[in-house]
């Protein structure tokens, strides 16, 4: 089927992305997934990572998500996250400490598998994924 | 009677006094806008999470949630309280406070220890004052800007404090901003989460939102991911409410106050013309009388 779909991410914060988009692709918990226009309504949860989509130009666009839910609906795709980022706002430096004090954290810690170490690991996670995104060529 | 000197120093006082409301009205305007700003930024996330949430619980076993289930003995109870970390906004605190104390009265008949969690320091204060258990405080996040992080944090805490079984039941009190002239300060159940309604029905079109969705992972295990994060929406929508009705009531609190000192500074002027006069009058009787005198 032809046509775009229109893709909506929203944070509590702003509304970081509101476009149409040719095909989007999304780290769902269960694996990844891709959207076009036409798609069965579809609810799930999201993995911290990247979500890629096409926009009406066919130019690919990269967006942080952290966490969160997408609802699909034929015609829209909504994300619902904690926070998510375009590539080009996204604080390496930040992003780059972050991650050390998680590594170091996470040596402390050692295998025990209690809440805390699943959170550092959590924040090991968004920090590589940002870092790993904002590497990509530009 | 005042002397001219005196009435004219007060003038100047006055004059200064309202100088300082003024311009703490138009901050107060200015952060009103920014609050605003940043709540209707707010509101489709919001609307959204309360659509999906609704439904998924019309969907998913509702009582298999620990978070929604009600607990039969309470011993304990947190409340967060909302408040500003300054003063000079009329009656918007003390209106807060008075709620929690109504809430605290009411808890404390039944046997029921209460702990706080302070966001503002005016709140704060009071917790100290009146020796009550503060369990963590939270200065400078009211009135100025600050992330969804925030609640995400406090609102982490207080859930793993009442899966720990620390406390059986968890309330928010802070100040809903109806509209520039309008707040009021409210009380809201966090934990256990009150049964949740299903999402309005006015669009005709979504009533049967979500019925024919796949879910992945299932609808239950959806609605055991969501409902920590809707306690995290509702702590940062009560935040969000509160620092803008802050401004709000400082704004119409400063307002009032420079209205309060041009009565005054009138008042005043009248007085000082008066007491001029007076000297004036007094001044050419003396040389009305000086001269008649050498008229002999």
């Amino acid at each position: 089927m032809a046509g775009n779909i229109k893709l909506e991410i929203v944070t509590p914060e702003k509304t970081v992305v509101s476009e149409e988009a040719q095909i989007v692709m999304a780290p769902g918990s269960l694996g990844e997934f891709g959207v076009l226009i036409g798609h069965t309504p579809f609810f799930t949860t999201l993995k911290v990572g990247i979500i890629r989509y096409k926009d009406i130009k066919g130019e690919e666009r990269l967006v942080f998500v952290n966490g969160g839910f997408a609802e699909v609906l034929p015609d829209k795709v909504t994300v619902l996250a904690e926070s998510a980022e375009r590539r080009r706002d996204i604080d390496v430096e930040r992003a780059k400490s972050a991650l050390k004090r998680a590594q170091e954290r996470m040596e402390k810690a050692g295998a025990t598998q209690d809440i805390d170490f699943m959170r550092v690991r959590a924040a090991l996670e968004r920090s590589m994924q940002r870092i790993k995104l904002a590497g990509t060529i530009r | 009677m005042a002397t001219l000197k005196d009435v004219k120093t007060k003038i100047g006082a006055v004059k200064k006094t309202k100088q300082i409301t003024k311009a703490m009205n138009m901050v107060a305007a200015s952060k009103l806008r920014g609050a605003q700003s940043s709540m209707t930024g707010f509101r489709p996330y919001a609307s959204k999470f309360a659509e999906v949430l609704g439904s998924l619980a019309q969907r998913g076993g509702n009582e298999a949630n620990q978070l929604l289930a009600v607990r039969e003995k309470i011993s304990k109870i947190s409340i967060l309280l909302c408040t500003s970390d300054r003063g000079l906004c009329g009656g918007f605190n003390a209106n807060l406070m008075l709620k929690a104390e109504s809430l605290l009265k009411e808890k404390s008949k039944e046997d029921i220890k209460v702990s706080f969690e302070c966001f503002g320091k005016k709140g704060r204060d009071w917790c100290r004052k009146k020796n009550l258990e503060i369990a963590s405080e939270h200065v400078g996040v009211v009135g100025g800007r600050f992330g969804f992080n925030v609640a995400v944090k406090a609102g982490r805490k207080l859930i793993d404090r009442y899966l720990d079984n620390e406390y059986d039941e968890v309330y928010v009190i802070y100040s809903e901003f109806k509209s520039v002239a309008k707040q009021l300060p409210v009380i809201k159940k966090l934990l256990p989460i009150p049964p949740i309604e299903a999402a309005e029905k006015s669009k005709e079109a979504e009533k049967s939102f979500l019925a024919e969705h796949i879910c992945e992972p299932s609808p239950s295990e959806l609605l055991d991911e969501m409902l920590p994060r809707n306690v995290y929406v509702q702590i940062y929508s009560a935040l969000l409410e509160t620092s803008t009705s802050e401004h709000a009531a400082r704004m119409a609190a400063m307002n009032n106050a420079t209205k309060a000192c041009n009565d005054m500074i009138n008042s005043l002027t009248l007085a000082y013309n008066k007491a001029r006069q007076a000297s004036i009058t007094a001044d050419l009787m003396d040389i009305v009388g000086g001269a008649e005198a050498l008229k002999g």
